[in-house]
């Protein structure tokens, strides 16, 4: 059957409920928010409705632009290690057997789908000074008695690495197991050894791959709201934390809507750079 | 080389698995301290998922909220792929992004219009706001694994069906839906999957009378340490295992993921 433009209105009628649903639930909402981002704040319940940039002023305080940076300094930092592990792993993986990648495949999506709430436990067990990997090493010698390794920076830097690594690897995979592998094969004929061969041949092919890869990475690592506040200490607080904790627990919808439709406009103008970068590498 | 390459699998897979295997060490614990390696055995946290009454309660509320909102998503994604396919209509793929933008913006974003969208209608709190948002949450991911079952049908195939007389609806009865259920179900299972495990925005809007299992580890872990939060993250990680498990063992995994992946950058 071929694709067709519709003809009379009953052609559109599956479009409906989908539009009808995306349109109430997805749109309005999002609007709303970019509304109340201007309201005023009402103690007594969520907000006033008013136009003031109030709460788009306070962005300028110290205080915001320190978290600001601190967000922007993790989640770059998180997707810069993501990349360095995940690249040469998602490559080598895709030369294993079938099989083998499967079984990878169904792992990667179990720990990816893994709540952040079980992820931050997860590891607040194993960094803590009971049960934590600081009594393998008093074990082994290393260490004369057991401590815990939490809050600190690091402690939030490994978290959001886990969390962000399958997400990485998968993103990888189909551009990887896509490549073409005779420009390898060229490159170890002419004799170069493997090792070469990655770093001078498959690397540069896909550095528009690696570039888009990033983005998307550091996008999802902003978006991180949990671990910093189960392993870091209040000020390890990322901008999703901070936008969370000032819509709960003090109240102030404007001022978190405000900083949400911040956040937006960096994720949105960066997911365009990826498109933007993707399509330089299609047409070349 | 060989070695090498070993070396690297292994640190990687002990880097994914270490603090999932030291979970599930503490989560049979015979008393309810956090050590590991666990002092004693006992199954004792895994029964009480089952019977105290409120970790009973929230693995309720969340089995419902995660069947439901997975199945409004594909109830959206559905006739939106099929739309997409059977129409050339480029405004309809207004749709399309709407459908996958949610997935994209960080969670708190999303969490957050909803939270000021059911206040505003003054439904705040219900149950049902959570089933719908989810649903939107994730209508990518069924939108995305059916747009790609959708592409993979041969068109000679139903334009055969036309042939021999049957109108759209008996078509997309007998020969489309049966091609495309393999994708209609992994869509389910991997919306399913996550929305077991979606903290932020189940908290932002019934978080406050409502405990799901991930809002109700959260809770417990801020006032102290309960060794039925080890045994429910093994849970969890035995579902996600279980449900992907059975999609690669009937499906074919890794072409649902070299596609799913290059839609979403």
């Amino acid at each position: 059957m071929r694709r067709e433009p519709p003809r009379s209105p009953a052609d559109y009628a599956p479009l409906a409920f989908p539009a009808l649903m995306l349109i109430v639930f997805f749109v309005v909402p999002f609007s709303i928010m970019i509304a109340v981002s201007f309201f005023k704040r009402d103690p007594a319940g969520f907000y006033k409705p008013d136009f003031v940039f109030d709460n788009y002023a306070r962005f300028l305080s110290a205080f915001f632009g320190e978290v600001l940076g601190f967000s922007l300094m993790l989640a770059v930092t998180v997707a810069a290690c993501c990349i360095v592990v995940a690249f040469p792993f998602t490559y080598l993986l895709t030369k294993r057997p079938r099989r083998v990648q499967t079984v990878w495949l169904v792992g990667l999506l179990s720990v990816l789908s893994l709540s952040e709430v079980i992820i931050g436990f997860a590891w607040s067990t194993l960094f803590s000074r009971t049960a934590g990997i600081t009594n393998l090493f008093v074990a082994v010698g290393l260490m004369s008695e057991p401590v815990a390794l939490l809050p600190t920076f690091g402690a939030v830097l490994t978290g959001m690495v886990y969390q962000a690594l399958p997400y990485t690897i998968l993103v990888l995979y189909p551009a990887l197991v896509r490549l073409d592998p005779t420009m390898t094969e060229a490159a170890r004929t002419l004799g170069a050894s493997p090792m070469r061969a990655f770093f001078n041949v498959v690397v540069p092919a896909l550095r528009n791959t690696i570039v888009a890869t990033l983005i998307m990475v550091f996008v999802f690592a902003l978006g991180s709201y949990l671990l910093p506040q189960i392993l870091g200490r209040p000020r390890h607080w990322t901008l999703s934390v901070l936008i969370t904790d000032q819509a709960i627990y003090q109240s102030n919808m404007p001022f978190a809507a405000a900083m949400a439709v911040f956040l937006v406009l960096i994720s949105l103008s960066l997911v365009g750079l990826t498109l933007l970068v993707g399509r330089r590498e299609n047409a070349a | 080389m060989n070695a090498l390459r070993r070396l690297y699998f292994l640190a990687v897979a002990l880097f994914l698995a270490a603090p999932l295997l030291v979970v599930a060490g503490v989560s049979v614990n015979e008393k309810q301290d956090l050590t590991f390696p666990p002092r004693g055995f006992s199954l004792a946290w895994y029964a009480q998922i089952f019977t105290d009454p409120e970790w009973r309660a929230a693995l309720f509320h969340s089995l419902t909220l995660a069947v439901c909102s997975a199945a409004l998503a594909v109830l959206i994604a559905l006739p939106l792929a099929w739309f997409l396919w059977r129409r050339i209509a480029p405004w309809a793929n207004v749709f399309q992004v709407l459908g996958l933008a949610p997935f994209i913006l960080p969670p708190v974003i999303t969490a957050l219009g909803f939270l000021s969208f059911w206040a505003t209608l003054g439904l705040f709190g219900q149950f049902f706001t959570a089933i719908v948002s989810h649903a939107i949450f994730f209508v990518t991911l069924p939108l995305v694994t059916l747009s790609l079952g959708f592409a993979s049908i041969d068109r000679s195939l139903v334009e055969a069906a036309a042939t021999m007389g049957a109108d759209d609806r008996t078509v997309a009865r007998t020969v489309v839906l049966p091609l495309i259920l393999p994708y209609l179900i992994s869509g389910y299972a991997f919306a399913f999957v996550l929305s077991l495990n979606e903290y932020i925005i189940a908290y932002m809007t019934i978080g406050f009378t409502t405990e799901t299992l991930p809002i109700k580890i959260f809770n417990a872990l801020r006032y102290g340490y309960t060794p039925t939060m080890a045994s429910v993250s093994v849970f969890f990680v035995a579902v996600a295992a279980l449900v992907f498990g059975s999609i690669a063992r009937f499906g074919d995994i890794r072409r649902l993921l070299g596609a799913l992946s290059s839609e979403d950058s």
